[in-house]
């Protein structure tokens, strides 16, 4: 077992020496391409997962971009419809499990063990390969769009009878690509939870656990009891389309709107499984930038874990209107206002933080800052969503759509370049550039709001999402929308620039660059060495 | 060493964890069925027919009954409720009829599935004779009258005065053939 090596190694490795950057040298290493094939090395597995998100933001962002050209003017004038859709379906798919969810198991192979005092994750071997896998799963995904009859054009949640009487011929593709994206992720999270189990250093009780540790763990939980029935999903979603079985067409006994309540008893832990983590970064960059320990941190604890819990109580907030009984209605509507509480509470912690702190303003503080107001608002709009009666008006509009982009975007995304600019001096031993870092944020938050704020307005007039034209009095504000589009997209350019610079160049960082840091990865040189607490260090 | 164990045990519960939620998944279809059922809630009628006996008929309350019929893209029929609604009072027996030509040159098998709506009423809209017991075939051509006969339950709640019985008919030539034979000889 490769624990026990690295037990091994304890013994006969020296006490790790700050001073010392060539760490790396017990093991003769492969170069090149086969360093990266092989490497069972958390550091250099988060890196491939940082680097893979990155890719897919930008595949993602460019279909994005197509769907903000297509509705730059009413009427169709630069893609079929059918090819809309499968724009729509491919950049949900590739945002929710190819950017956001991969950066997240990204940060975690890098900062858990490193937080929590651990010389690598706990299972190296299944790391590398719930890596690897990933991108065969999106090359199928993407392949298929270049297939007669075209990729996937359900939409990213796939509803039964479009994904299955309705739906392409490349379907199987899709469904396997899903099925190897759950199973990366259920290694993924395997592998964090034995890590924070097994591997914390002594004296590294829970209640000292850094929060993006804790929230990694429940969210690791969440992905083990989700991510398999989405596999279910997708599995019934092939047998009705190619072995003629039944569970979602009512003309052999299945039921259509069965498909929603079990794709939404995935889909919704899935959203908190794309926030949770979030949670955990700004937890950790507020009180170093406010220079004050983080308010209320078990009450944190105990936020993410109701959380965590209510988020299997609410997945029909999502299907008020397909005819629920008025009891199911009024219960999942409380339940999921319930949720604002330990929101709430998470918000407010983060302002007291703030509250009469040394406050300074660097790129990943002020992501944090615009992570909290930002969410907040789509926080804000999903409470609005989810009151019954005026979501039958709200419901597949772009209200919709801008509420899930402010919690995903101005909330998940901006939380993991906030997590970027705050841990790259400790990934790559230079300080980024300060002044392009707040170029990149200052870009990134006026265009993002430009995107996505007047969706709001679209949604309540009535436009509805999904669709490739749309009524003409609409057009103005598509037009505002379209162009914070472009904006977004381009600003993200200079987020590549800036990481390139940081990695080739820059002033050299010290071990803790930011002086309000508090945490062991703070304690370790910058670079991080190859090999970090090969002896486990002492906790106060 | 000790490490190793206790990493096996973790490991395999939470392995275990993740394949008892794909079992989870495919356990929520007949669950989702049995909660329906039980409380009446998707608008699903009782696939068998029920027996009428002799009630009280509830003159002093009337009931709009609604029907509609739709058919699924690929069906090429037409298909048509002989009234599209009619007042009925609770615990009475009443026959409509349902028109169904078909319009192609192929003998066509078609199922009809019902749903009730508001769906807590189905509990309470009984079906004495219904044509979605059955697969219904015409040849080419052909048209048929399809009988539906029904009564509204008295203890239909106070709330649902409109009770809406919609016909979505499926073509299921191609999966239903064998069994429609095998329907036919019992018969």
């Amino acid at each position: 077992m490769t624990s026990t090596t690295h037990d091994a190694q304890d013994n006969i490795e020296p006490e790790h020496n700050q001073a010392d950057h060539h760490d790396d040298h017990h093991e003769a290493m492969p170069t090149g391409i086969k360093r990266w094939l092989f490497t069972t090395n958390h550091k250099d597995i988060g890196t491939l997962y940082l680097w893979f998100s990155f890719i897919m933001f930008l595949t993602g962002g460019a279909m994005a971009m197509v769907i903000r050209a297509e509705l730059f003017q009413p009427g169709l004038q630069l893609v079929e419809p059918n090819f809309f859709n499968q724009m729509t379906t491919v950049h949900g798919l590739i945002m929710v499990f190819g950017a956001v969810m991969p950066a997240f198991t990204g940060l975690a192979n890098w900062l858990i063990p490193m937080m929590i005092g651990a010389p690598d994750m706990a299972l190296p071997r299944m790391n590398n390969w719930s890596f690897w896998i990933l991108p065969f799963a999106f090359a199928i995904l993407l392949s298929s769009l270049f297939m007669e009859g075209g990729g996937p054009n359900f939409g990213w949640t796939f509803y039964a009878p479009l994904s299955t009487t309705y739906s392409p011929d490349s379907t199987a593709l899709f469904v396997f690509s899903v099925h190897i994206m759950g199973m990366s992720s259920i290694m993924g999270a395997i592998n964090v939870v034995v890590t924070i189990v097994n591997m914390r250093a002594p004296g590294m009780t829970w209640m000292k656990l850094p929060l993006f540790v804790w929230t990694w763990l429940i969210t690791a939980f969440l992905l083990i009891a989700v991510m398999p029935v989405l596999a279910g999903t997708v599995t019934m979603v092939l047998t009705d389309k190619y072995f003629g079985t039944s569970f979602f067409d009512a003309a052999g006994g299945g039921d259509p709107v069965m498909f929603q309540h079990i794709f939404w008893f995935f889909g919704h832990p899935e959203v908190y499984i794309m926030i949770l983590p979030s949670f955990g970064i700004i937890s950790a960059i507020v009180p170093a930038f406010s220079r004050k320990p983080l308010f209320g941190y078990s009450s944190m604890v105990y936020a993410t874990a109701s959380i965590a819990i209510l988020s299997f109580l609410v997945w029909a907030h999502h299907m008020f209107t397909t005819g629920m009984p008025v009891f199911a209605e009024l219960f999942f509507m409380y339940c999921t206002m319930l949720i604002a509480v330990p929101t709430g509470v998470k918000v407010f912690n983060w302002v007291a933080t703030m509250w009469r702190g040394s406050i300074s303003f660097e790129t990943p503080m002020l992501f944090a800052v615009a992570f909290i107001i930002l969410f907040t608002i789509g926080g804000f709009s999903g409470l609005m969503l989810a009151i019954t009666p005026v979501d039958f008006q709200y419901h597949d509009t772009y209200f919709v759509v801008a509420h899930f982009h402010y919690v995903l975007v101005t909330g998940a995304i901006f939380s993991i370049m906030a997590a970027a600019y705050y841990w790259l001096p400790k990934w790559t031993g230079n300080m980024y550039d300060e002044k392009w870092g707040k170029i990149h944020f200052w870009t990134s938050v006026i265009s993002v709001n430009v995107l996505f704020f007047p969706m709001h307005f679209l949604g309540l007039a009535g436009m509805p999402r999904r669709i490739p034209d749309y009524a003409v009095q609409f057009a103005d504000v598509n037009q505002i929308v379209s162009i914070g589009g472009f904006a977004f997209g381009l600003s993200q350019l200079i987020f590549l620039y800036v990481v390139i610079k940081c990695i080739r160049s820059g002033e050299k960082a010290e071990a803790k660059p930011w002086d309000g840091a508090e945490g062991l990865e703070w304690t370790l040189p910058s670079p991080a060495p190859y090999h970090s607490f090969s002896t486990p260090p002492e906790i106060k | 060493m000790e490490k190793a164990e206790s990493n096996k045990k973790l490991i395999s519960m939470l392995i275990a964890g993740a394949i008892g939620m794909f079992g989870f998944g495919f356990a929520l279809v007949p669950l989702y069925d049995v909660l329906c059922e039980q409380l009446g809630i998707n608008g699903k009628t009782s696939s068998t027919a029920s027996s009428y006996q002799a009630m009280t008929i509830d003159k002093s309350r009337t009931v709009t009954v609604e029907f509609m019929a739709q058919i699924q893209s690929d069906m090429p029929w037409e298909f048509t409720p002989e009234m599209k609604r009619m007042q009925v009072h609770p615990g009475e027996l009443i026959r409509t009829n349902f028109k169904a030509i078909n319009l192609s040159t192929e003998e066509t098998l078609g199922q009809a599935i019902p749903s009730v709506s508001p769906g807590q009423g189905a509990a309470y809209f009984n079906k004495t004779e219904c044509f979605c017991f059955n697969q219904q075939r015409l040849t080419a051509k052909a048209s048929a009258e399809l009988p539906l006969i029904f009564f509204v339950d008295p203890d239909l709640p106070e709330s649902i005065s409109t009770l809406t019985l919609s016909y979505t008919l499926y073509n299921i030539t191609d999966r239903g053939y064998v069994d429609a034979i095998e329907q036919g000889a019992a018969r």
